[in-house]
């Protein structure tokens, strides 16, 4: 059963070549449905290995499976391998199953798209791309696999290519990114030089037998995280995923917000070891960029009017308390989490994409208002999304972030303070959100005419394949924090589960303060949790209080505009400068040296036609004549 | 020296009687003289003519290839016939694993471009140039006698010079003479260095050979003789390559080119250099090239990132491309003089890669020329709308230029780095940043090539032909194979590198890093009996 691991990639691979070659006679709404078939079928196998696993001892959860031997070079031997384990397993089965729902939503959200089977094309690659990334045995699979999401990031960030501004963003997205993955394969270089293999369980193993040196260790975790901030949108890398929201939303959902943004999270996980091996500042390291990403983004959320914006950024966010568990020791927190996350921000976007279709292609929430009225699905499975992640019992997003919260204060309170800090601005931004998109007058009327529409320009609810999806997820979202909760050690399912990766590297908090009592850190997280939602009621639907959306806040602390300005004129200028050194010093020495040669030869033979040979007789001469005096002085 | 001849014979059974290294440079060869007679009235049977001559050729080196042996490290298929006694100098010619891609990869280019690309005029002596230029690479690619080697690295530049200056683009005349004199400049350093070579291992060996085994296996030169020598062959590849900062002939060259010579160029004459920094520099020179190693390593890193930030700022679309083969040649040479299994390795597959890559990047740029007459970047736009599968080609093409993991260019890069990372640790770590500048320069051409709305000029572009699409698919299906399954290749191409490796150990104080060397004992078989 495990052995048939490969399907699992395989499928949604011959999904996509299955398109690629007869796209265009499947068409609408066959190549979305094929799609859907081959990602869903997926799910169902990568389920089945599931529950085999389960059956067995949690020590024998580890399989590795060789498809073939891909890189073979002396002592390096890079096997196309696939692992099975837990970890991975957990990967799996919310990438295909959220990723078939995203699908099936897709088929509603891209109808009448004239590059439709397209669409699912990219969709499927990436899908296997993710797959490739989380199940690999080694990290150049896992490589393979994150290139190859960032390439379809970009394929489908730029999916309406004749659009300026996606184009664009599709660059800047793929160009940011391989920022990041300089760093990680840097940490490759570095692991293969210690310890002369790019196999997880080979690393994994130096690093808990203490063969590998602290420092190397270090390197390695530092380069990973350099190559996490890019993918997954951390300080200072995060400028190109609120810019990614150019996609189509379905993508939003999947790729930027589900799946991809979280192979940084991910991969740190799979390297628990080495983290643990290196030098505790590392850990300092990533917790603090993680809770600073976290805070920097949910204050620009606050002040984003676009309905996608304020979701990008909460994404940004939500992964900085990632890396804040990470960085903390806590990498179940972290892929607890995740999952949630996955859960609830994927019905968020998807919720967002509805009402965007609904509302003919309009994202401003300034013009929405009172949509609960004429989109009562989408309106509340959005609310049940907006629970969750405000961090209201019993709703997932509760107890996965309290549980990073607790190693937070464990680890360092100054950290666990900005994260309660940014847990408060959470409860504000969202439920503003929710206010001023399904509550309070509606506004969509007074904007339709100013555009000189005609026509019925109501909104309207989304078809059963974006609703149906909606629903599913919005169980999730209620019911995820089963998965681990703190109730005992019997209901810490996930920990017990993740066990065999991260024994080895998670924190043990047992004893401390933060442990001891955590009932009154539960109960403070609910108070501020209804702290935010009530301030942002307060403003936004009570008008109690002026909104505090200032300026600066809405346009992202000007970081990203500072980084345009910096590529674009210094950045920009020293790159000319390169260029027009290479044109005139380089050549110019060149062509000056030859000018002068033809001048000489005019001179001294009066050859006015430009026969080549004539030139190169004499400059060879003179050259044989200079190396042969060096060379015979030496010999004679 | 009896033992290296009886070794040879050894290999003989191996070897087959055919010749088929010499008839990979006589065929071609013959092929010129006779579309050069044929009579220009059946221009058709000119061209069916060449065609034949160039498919028989590429299916002569396909064949050599399949009847390779994977695990000899030595040279195979050798042909040895004396040719002027009295100076030791011999029709010597054998292929080994670090020489056998660049054959085929000349085998396969030169009919692809005969067949796929139109010259518009001339055809004739157009294919007559061609034929010969692919005697002469064939040739270059082939010798083990440093005068024969020296004749044919010479004879690839008439008809190259030809090529551009026939029938290349506006400034063709000024490209084509400076091609021609850089090189030139270039290779009359090595006759210098090739006839005192011979001169002092006569000393040495007491008889007079121009046979590169020979004196690469027994012939000793003092510390400074060998290290003035070395460089007098070095100058030579550097031109040739190019290594910054002797590379300004490259973009005029590639950019004045007709399509099929800039394919052929940055196809396999570049690769030229780096083969000759293989053949010529580690092995014949292997204590020299240890020594030269810091400034080599640092020219081949400013290369990189030079070349890339160059090509991100050019205004046409061939000299971008063009610059970026002095990026992805960079590699090359870092890979060959950071000196371990991977990066070698890595370094011989880039050569291939780049050429497949690179080539198909210029027939695409060819394409686009031909549809739109220009070249600048800035009178293109939108055409991915108009034309799709045309920007998908080329999206792939371009993806594996970048390096993207699961096409060819990747393997190249990857190995080159992570090799070069035990020996040249910060210089890798600086030429790694050249990932992020490819993407940069060619996304960003993208973008302002096939993105955005069409205007008016770009809105007719046409759709690719179906032989077009058959000659980029050629091209596609390799970017592909070798991207996930390079390990034919590479089984191929190691045990000669590890024996290079063996060789520098054995020659110089370098010693290769423990993890970069194998640990199986199959790839230090050795045919040629070393010491």
């Amino acid at each position: 059963m495990l052995d048939l691991i490969w399907l699992v990639p395989a499928l949604p691979l011959a999904g996509f070549l299955l398109i690629v070659l007869f796209g265009r006679k499947l068409g609408e709404p066959f190549a979305g449905i094929l799609a859907t078939a081959m990602t869903t079928t997926s799910f169902i196998i990568v389920a089945c290995i599931y529950f085999k696993l389960l059956g067995l001892p949690s020590e024998e959860r580890h399989h590795v499976v060789t498809l073939f031997s891909w890189i073979p070079v002396g002592g390096l031997h890079v096997d196309m391998a696939w692992l099975v384990d837990p970890l991975s397993i957990t990967m799996a089965l919310f990438v295909t199953g959220i990723g078939s729902l995203i699908h099936l939503y897709a088929i509603g959200y891209m109808h009448g798209d004239a590059k439709f089977p397209k669409f699912f094309m990219y969709l499927n690659l990436f899908v296997f791309s993710m797959l490739m990334l989380v199940l690999g045995e080694n990290l150049l699979v896992t490589f393979l696999g994150w290139e190859g999401v960032g390439t379809c990031s970009y394929f489908l960030i730029s999916f309406w290519h004749t659009r300026d501004s996606a184009a664009t963003a599709g660059k800047k997205a793929f160009v940011t990114n391989r920022v990041g993955d300089w760093g990680m394969m840097t940490a490759m270089f570095l692991a293969f030089a210690a310890v002369g293999t790019l196999s997880y369980d080979g690393i994994n193993h130096a690093a808990e037998s203490g063969s590998l040196a602290a420092v190397t260790a270090t390197g390695i975790a530092m380069m990973l995280f350099v190559g996490a901030c890019g993918k997954s949108a951390q300080l200072p890398l995060y400028i190109w995923l609120p810019d990614a929201m150019e996609g189509p939303t379905p993508v939003s959902a999947l790729i930027h917000a589900a799946t991809m943004v979280t192979s940084g999270v991910f991969l740190l996980t799979r390297m628990a070891p080495v983290l643990h091996a290196a030098y505790p500042w590392s850990g300092d390291v990533i917790a603090t960029v993680g809770a600073l990403t976290a805070l920097f983004a949910a204050t620009i959320a606050v002040a984003q009017t676009d309905i996608k914006k304020v979701l990008a950024y909460s994404t940004v966010s939500q992964l900085g308390f990632m890396f804040l568990a990470i960085g903390s020791g806590a990498y179940v927190a972290a892929i607890f989490h995740m999952v949630t996350h996955a859960f609830f921000k994927a019905l968020l976007f998807m919720g967002s994409g509805s009402v965007i279709h609904g509302m003919h292609h309009e994202q401003d929430m300034r013009r929405m208002g009172a949509l609960r009225k004429v989109m009562p699905i989408t309106a509340i499975t959005f609310i049940i999304g907006w629970l969750a992640i405000a961090g209201v019992p019993p709703f997932a997003g509760f107890w996965s972030k309290d549980e990073i919260l607790l190693y937070a204060f464990a680890n360092n309170r100054l950290l666990y303070f900005v994260g309660v800090l940014t847990a408060l601005l959470t409860a504000y931004y969202m439920t503003r959100q929710v206010i001023m998109v399904f509550f309070g007058e509606a506004r969509w009327n007074d904007h339709a005419e100013e555009h000189g529409a005609h026509g019925d320009h109501t909104p309207h609810e989304s078809p059963w394949t974006m609703t149906a999806p909606l629903v599913v997820l919005s169980a999730l979202a209620i019911t995820g924090g089963v998965m681990q909760l703190p109730f005992s050690s019997k209901t810490h399912w996930l920990e017990h589960w993740l066990e065999p990766v991260v024994h080895h590297a998670e924190a043990n908090i047992e004893g401390t303060w933060a442990s001891d009592n955590k009932w009154l850190l539960l109960a403070l997280a609910v108070v501020i949790a209804g702290a935010g939602i009530a301030a942002s009621i307060a403003v936004y639907a009570k008008g109690k209080a002026k909104p505090i959306e200032p300026a600066i806040l809405a346009d992202a602390w000007r970081y990203d505009a500072s980084i345009a300005a910096l590529v674009g004129g210094p950045g920009r200028k020293a790159f000319d400068a390169v260029a027009s050194f290479d044109a005139n010093i380089v050549d110019g020495a060149v062509v000056g040296v030859g000018t002068e040669v033809r001048a000489a030869s005019g001179l001294l033979r009066r050859v006015q036609s430009g026969l080549v040979r004539s030139y190169a007789a004499i400059i060879g001469l003179g050259a044989v004549i200079m190396l042969a005096w060096f060379l015979l002085r030496g010999v004679l | 020296m009896l033992s290296t001849l009886f070794a040879n014979a050894g290999t003989g059974e191996a070897m087959v009687s055919f010749p088929i290294l010499s008839a990979l440079i006589l065929f071609p060869l013959f092929g010129a003289v006779l579309v050069t007679l044929l009579s220009n009235r059946r221009p058709e049977y000119v061209k069916l003519a060449a065609a034949l001559i160039s498919v028989g050729t590429g299916a002569m080196s396909l064949w050599m290839l399949a009847k390779f042996q994977t695990h000899d490290a030595g040279f195979q298929f050798i042909s040895q016939h004396e040719w002027i006694r009295a100076w030791g100098i011999s029709w010597h010619l054998g292929v080994d694993g670090i020489s056998l891609f660049l054959v085929v990869l000349t085998g396969i280019l030169f009919p692809l471009v005969i067949l796929g690309v139109d010259p518009h005029h001339d055809e004739k002596r157009y294919l007559a140039w061609l034929l010969l230029l692919e005697a002469g690479v064939m040739g270059s690619f082939l010798s083990l006698d440093l005068f024969l080697f020296f004749i044919f690295f010479e004879i690839v530049l008439v008809p190259m010079y030809f090529l551009i200056g026939g029938w290349g683009y506006d400034k063709r005349i000024y490209a084509a003479t400076k091609f021609f004199l850089y090189t030139m400049f270039g290779s009359a350093f090595m006759l210098v260095g090739i006839i005192a070579t011979a001169a002092l291992a006569r000393r040495d060996l007491g008889y007079i050979t121009f046979d590169l085994v020979k004196i690469a296996e027994h012939a000793t030169f003092a510390t400074n003789t060998a290290r003035w020598l070395f460089l007098s062959f070095a100058i030579a590849f550097a031109v040739k390559v190019p290594i910054f900062p002797l590379h300004t002939w490259l973009p005029d060259a590639h950019t004045q080119a007709p399509t099929g010579g800039s394919v052929i160029l940055a196809g396999v004459l570049l690769k030229m250099g780096t083969y000759g920094f293989l053949r010529f520099g580690l092995y014949l020179f292997p204590a020299a090239a240890v020594w030269a190693k810091p400034v080599l390593l640092t020219l081949a890193t400013i290369g990189i990132i030079y070349g890339a930030i160059a090509a991100t700022m050019q205004t046409d679309l061939k000299r971008l491309v063009a610059y970026s083969s002095v990026a992805h040649l960079g590699f090359i040479v870092l890979g060959t003089f950071a000196i371990t299994s991977q990066s070698l390795s890595g370094g011989v597959m880039q050569m291939i890669n780049h050429g497949i890559s690179t080539g198909a990047l210029f027939l695409l740029v060819g394409m686009i020329y031909e549809r739109r007459h220009t070249r600048v970047i800035a009178e293109l736009k939108g055409i991915q709308a108009v034309a799709p599968i045309f920007a998908a080609a080329f999206m792939v093409v371009m993806l594996s230029s970048i390096g993207v993991p699961g096409l060819n260019g990747f393997v190249g890069e990857f190995l080159v780095l992570i090799g070069s990372f035990e020996t040249a640790r910060w210089w890798t770590v600086v030429a790694a940043t050249g990932v992020i500048l490819a993407a940069l320069y060619l996304l960003w051409a993208y973008q302002r090539v096939f993105h955005g709305e069409p205007d008016e000029a770009n809105s007719s572009f046409k759709e690719l032909t179906l032989r077009e699409g058959a000659l980029l698919l050629v091209f596609i299906g390799l970017i592909g194979f070798t991207g996930v399954f390079p390990k034919p290749m590479l089984s191929r191409i190691e045990p000669s590198v590890d024996k290079l490796i063996q060789h520098v150990e054995e020659h110089s104080d370098y010693k290769a890093p423990v993890h970069a060397s194998s640990h199986s004992t199959e790839t230090h078989t050795s045919t040629e009996g070393g010491e």
